[in-house]
């Protein structure tokens, strides 16, 4: 494996996405993101030289929508996706700036 | 304080754009929902919900670009931008790095100190936020997803601004140009343009920009101009006593005076944006651009310089009127049914601004119609009705917008004109009143101007002052 993942490079990651890693989890991680680094290294040997980089798969453009109101009061359907709820509002952990 | 220091300001300014429905949902946008009933599977994220962009926010965008001198960006996408916090419910907000749709803008402004340009880096679209309420009760926060999905623009100005004076010249340009083309209402106290001001300073003569803080919570135009003013000292303190400005945000507390660093979320801020793939991109032609450029209004500056040829009022009512496009729309429309602009621009500037401000309203509240204003103008030119007459039917034309004619039909307000009738009160009003008759034979001028009211009075108001004046002077 070309890419080396330093334990500070997993640390920094497990805390952009929130995630607590056990010892062994973080070796197995480690590992995972090195060989999809190196997978990329891979596609960087491309010559891509005059090649726009591509976002979309299929050539679709400008798909809009027309500013009319569609949608109704479904607060109690959303409402049941929440983690709790209180006076119609979802309830999560205290979180403040 | 021995060296002389210049502040640089550059702006980042939000604009919640007044569509009727979110930027990537139906769900209305509407003010004062009871909490998460403006709400859908797209506008709290749940999986498997796929956005798809309103065309309008997309025209107000451009719009707002090309009255701001910028280039449109041709081929143009979304991007994520990645961050965890409870008021994003999907864990990334929807936004413009890559490609923003306007960019390399300028507009003038004018201050004391001349005019000058402030650049504009870029204009991207966005979604703004949920709402977090913090329960002190059950130590938990509330989330309403009312607000999540509304569309903003975010105007970056290029670092350009040397003072308070400018950036207040240059949010009200934009606040001007947005509101004449009704992209949005630009309120800052309720939050529908909000500004943060990133400022450093650095000594005269420096070419490198100092290190920069960028404060949040500004509400008012006061506000930004205290808080201007308190950053730059605080600022040029520290380097005073030889440390170092910290890059943070700071929140301003406009009751104390003063700021505070917001609390540095632990870790840095990294949002790893990519392209948004349920988004597709969005391919604008010549031809787009056009239709929107030629529904651009005509904007403030050109308002008043036509005004100042057109209409015979001073340079002050000009300035009032044109400061806001419901009052200018107004104005014209009374004008172009045949009103004289001199009354049209009295009954603005002092009936219907002593009502705003009583009512602690905005003129873009402004209910009665320009129709109803042409009418009551006619009855004074009539002289139909006196002039206090006037201003009784317009304070209720003002709130309930009635039809001045058939008001002042039905209440009977109409000036009685039949001379004999007036006479005949006048006579009475000098019989009761041998006091003030005798004051005004013995020289006291003033004496008739109580008989007048006792005159008026009799007549329930409904008499034209200037006659009664007149047959008082003959009688007496």
């Amino acid at each position: 494996m070309a890419n080396i993942i330093s334990d500070e490079t997993i640390e920094y990651v497990g805390i952009l996405a929130k995630l607590e890693l056990s010892p062994e989890e973080r070796e197995q991680a480690k590992k995972d993101m090195g060989s999809m680094l190196d997978y990329i290294d891979k596609l960087g040997e491309l010559d891509t030289e005059g090649v726009e980089p591509m976002s979309h798969a299929f050539p679709v453009k400008n798909v809009f929508r027309e500013d009319v109101v569609t949608n109704q009061d479904m607060r109690e359907e959303i409402l049941k996706n929440a983690p709790g709820e209180k006076d119609g509002m979802f309830v999560v952990p205290r979180t403040f700036e | 304080m021995s060296k002389q220091y210049e502040t640089v300001i550059g702006l980042e300014v939000h604009v919640e754009l007044a569509t009727k429905t979110k930027i990537f949902c139906g769900c209305s946008t509407a003010f004062g929902g009871e909490p998460n009933t403006h709400t859908c599977p797209v506008c709290t994220g749940m999986p498997g919900s796929l956005p798809v962009l309103n065309k309008q926010v997309l025209e107000y965008a451009v719009a707002v670009g090309l009255a701001t001198n910028c280039t449109i960006t041709q081929y143009c996408k979304f991007d994520r931008k990645n961050y965890f916090y409870p008021d994003n419910p999907q864990n990334y907000q929807i936004s413009q790095l890559y490609l923003p749709i306007c960019r390399n803008g300028k507009v003038e402004i004018e201050t004391e100190a001349g005019k000058k340009f402030v650049g504009i880096h870029e204009i991207h679209m966005e979604e703004d936020a949920g709402k977090l309420i913090h329960d002190e009760w059950d130590d938990c926060s509330l989330v309403d997803y009312n607000r999540s999905g509304v569309p903003l623009i975010e105007i970056v100005s290029e670092p350009d601004m040397r003072s308070a004076e400018e950036v207040i010249a240059y949010l009200e340009k934009l606040r001007m140009t947005i509101q004449y083309l009704g992209a949005s209402d630009c309120k800052l106290q309720e939050g529908s343009m909000r500004a943060d001001v990133n400022l450093s300073i650095r000594e005269v003569g420096a070419k490198e920009f100092g290190t920069r803080t960028e404060m949040k919570n500004l509400n008012s135009f006061k506000a930004i101009a205290r808080a201007i003013e308190g950053e730059r000292e605080r600022q040029i303190d520290l380097l005073e006593l030889g440390e170092k400005v910290m890059q943070e945000t700071r929140r301003w507390d406009d009751n104390k005076g003063e700021s505070y660093a917001m609390r540095s979320k632990e870790d840095a801020q990294d949002y790893r944006y990519f392209p948004d793939p349920d988004l597709v991109p969005i391919v604008l032609d010549d031809a787009f651009l056009e239709e929107i450029r030629a529904k651009q209004p005509e904007f403030r500056e050109e308002k008043m310089r036509r005004y100042k040829q057109e209409f015979d009022i001073p340079e002050y009512d000009i300035e009032i009127i044109t400061g806001s496009k419901r009052m200018a729309d107004l104005f014209e429309a009374t004008v172009a049914i045949g009103s004289q602009p001199k009354k049209v621009s009295n009954w603005l500037m002092v009936e219907t601004l002593r009502l705003l401000k009583e009512n602690n309203m905005d003129p873009e509240d402004i209910r009665f119609s320009p129709e109803n204003l042409a009418k009551l103008i006619s009855l004074t030119d009539t002289k139909a009705i006196n002039s206090s007459v006037a201003k009784e039917v317009f304070e209720v034309m003002f709130t309930e917008n009635v039809d001045p004619e058939k008001y002042v039909e039905e209440k009977g307000l109409k000036t009685v004109n039949d001379e004999g009738a007036l006479r005949k009160t006048v006579e009475e009003v000098i019989a009761n009143n041998p006091q003030s008759v005798d004051d005004y034979r013995n020289g006291k001028e003033k004496a008739i101007g109580f008989l007048v009211g006792q005159t008026m009075k009799a007549m329930k108001g409904k008499a034209d002052p200037g006659m009664v004046n007149q047959i008082l002077k003959e009688l007496l």
